[in-house]
């Protein structure tokens, strides 16, 4: 029998291993858990995020949309406490990376953003060769020799799908390179560090369609070693690169489902006026 | 300024999508058309009328076309999500439904033309009946997409055992007359088929149904639906 012709039918009811019903997101250990989180950007101020509870399962991706001001950036500048660059930002609540809490005073704040990198909206390399952007980072958190650098800069360029691109320039400007070539260059300086989950905020909204895909197929790729936060605008990009997808509105999670069951059914009413562009 | 939620932000894209329901509606009509005249044709052994039905079913075909490749062309160009993405897949469903419920009821006017050029045999009131039941049932699911209610579905969905039963009495009819006399086999046959053509048109009105269920809710209609076509076992023995 032609085993091409052979076709298994799993209890589930799905052929061609799809999965039509969406527990892909369960049995997986969560990397991050965020219970009860508030947060404010000052004093007097109404609260940003309202009673966040979201888990963010290892080695996913994990989408995060909803109209601009409903406090998916917020809540990403919450996961590596960069709001405590500003003074009377406040958060309540806990965000668990591996069962501690991030929140804690007693968090150090530079091995928790190596632990947890962030890639921005707009490129942003230093203004330095292409190796020493890298480089930098590295260097702050520890002491590699010469060749294991090199072994650690050519790592991260190539884990950031920009490596046969920039190998025989290494040592020019940074800021000669393309956006999306910067866009990547800025992932590879964040997994340079090894970090355990990624927050992208925007990563592609000033890329060209072609370095968009590139990126997001990265993101595919990263996701086998990282776990991953991304905020979006696009939806399509959220419905491509998503496990699972979360909606914000207002400073409050509306919902979180897997993306298929986010992107075709829906079962918050203000998550379909969304997702279907029909807000009022 | 209160803004209708149901209202799309883009209004051309909402146009668009009022415009399919349209098509389908529009499609639904004129299938329950040629089901009501090809049955029409049958009891009044009118066979211009019949004629017609059969010439009429090229438009349903057409239709189909045309609601396909406008389903592709929504796809394409404004990468529909829920509520929209599952209608548009259902309107392109049901008019797959529509055309095969047109093909039934061709197939169903030829078989009219025969048997009006054969002796009469019985009464057909069995079959004006049972047309009558898929046409409410095919005008409900339509009318139950076009309004957006999952309820008026679920009734047609659950509502299709009447017709599996005078199907089979309409069997067991056919069979006797063909046992009491073999002149009677040519007409009898036919009915046959144009009893189970209109079966056929009531699951798929029920299918049409199901989509609907789909299009509105985002959950598949799964239990089992209530069947009462039993002549796929029937039996009948010859007298003597």
């Amino acid at each position: 029998m032609n085993s091409e012709t052979q076709m298994t039918v799993d209890p589930n009811g799905s052929f061609g291993g799809m999965q039509v019903r969406s527990d892909a997101v369960i049995n997986v250990r969560n990397r991050i858990e965020i219970r009860n989180l508030d947060f404010y950007y000052g004093a007097g101020l109404p609260k940003a995020l309202k009673g966040i509870n979201l888990n963010f399962p290892d080695r996913q991706v994990t989408g995060m949309i909803g109209p601009s001001g409903c406090g998916k950036s917020t809540l990403l500048r919450v996961m590596n406490r960069m709001y405590s660059l500003y003074p009377g930002q406040r958060a309540e609540g806990e965000v668990l990376l591996d069962g501690e809490n991030l929140l804690d005073a007693r968090v150090d704040l530079n091995e928790l953003r190596s632990k947890v990198g962030m890639v921005f909206q707009k490129p942003t390399p230093f203004p330095m060769t292409i190796y020493e952007n890298i480089a930098f980072g590295v260097r702050l958190h520890e002491k590699l020799s010469k060749s294991e650098m090199d072994q650690r800069v050519e790592w991260a360029l190539s884990r950031a799908a920009i490596w046969n691109e920039v190998k025989d320039r290494l040592q020019a400007s940074a800021m000669g390179l393309s956006g999306g070539q910067q866009q990547r260059l800025c992932i590879a300086r964040t997994i340079a560090v090894r970090p355990e989950v990624i927050l992208f905020d925007e990563p592609t909204s000033a890329l060209d369609p072609i370095s968009t895909l590139k990126i997001e197929e990265l993101i595919d790729e990263l996701k086998n070693e990282f776990t991953i936060a991304i905020v979006t605008h696009n939806m399509q990009q959220a419905a491509r690169c998503a496990d699972q997808v979360a909606f914000f509105y207002l400073g409050e999670l509306i919902e979180v489902a897997p993306a298929a069951a986010m992107f075709t059914a829906p079962k918050h009413p203000k998550t379909q006026e969304y997702i279907t562009g029909r807000f009022g | 300024m209160p803004t209708n939620p149901r209202t799309h932000i883009v209004t051309s894209y909402g146009d668009e999508l009022r415009r399919l329901r349209d098509m389908i509606a529009r499609m639904g009509g004129l299938a329950e058309r040629q089901v009501a005249d090809s049955v029409d044709a049958l009891m009044r052994r009118d066979s211009v009328l019949a004629a017609e039905v059969v010439a009429r079913d090229a438009a349903l075909d057409g239709m189909e076309r045309e609601v396909e490749q406008y389903c592709v062309r929504l796809l394409a160009l404004r990468q529909p999500m829920a509520a929209d993405l599952r209608l548009i897949i259902a309107c392109m469903k049901i008019s797959q439904d529509l055309e095969r419920i047109g093909d039934y009821a061709r197939n169903g006017a030829k078989r009219a033309i025969v048997v009006s050029q054969q002796p009469r045999m019985g009464s057909l009131n069995g079959f004006g009946r049972m047309a009558e039941l898929v046409q409410e049932n095919l005008k409900s699911a339509i009318d139950a997409l076009v309004e957006n209610d999952a309820a008026k579905a679920d009734a047609v969905w659950a509502n299709d055992e009447p017709i599996d039963g005078i199907y089979n009495g309409i069997f067991r009819e056919m069979l006797t007359f063909m046992m009491e006399d073999a002149r009677n086999i040519t007409a009898a046959t036919h009915l046959l088929f144009i009893a189970k053509n209109l079966e056929r048109i009531g699951d798929h009105a029920t299918n049409i149904a199901e989509r609907v269920h789909f299009a509105v809710l985002g959950e598949a209609l799964t239990d089992e639906r209530p069947k009462a076509d039993i002549s796929s076992s029937a039996v009948v023995n010859p007298p003597g």
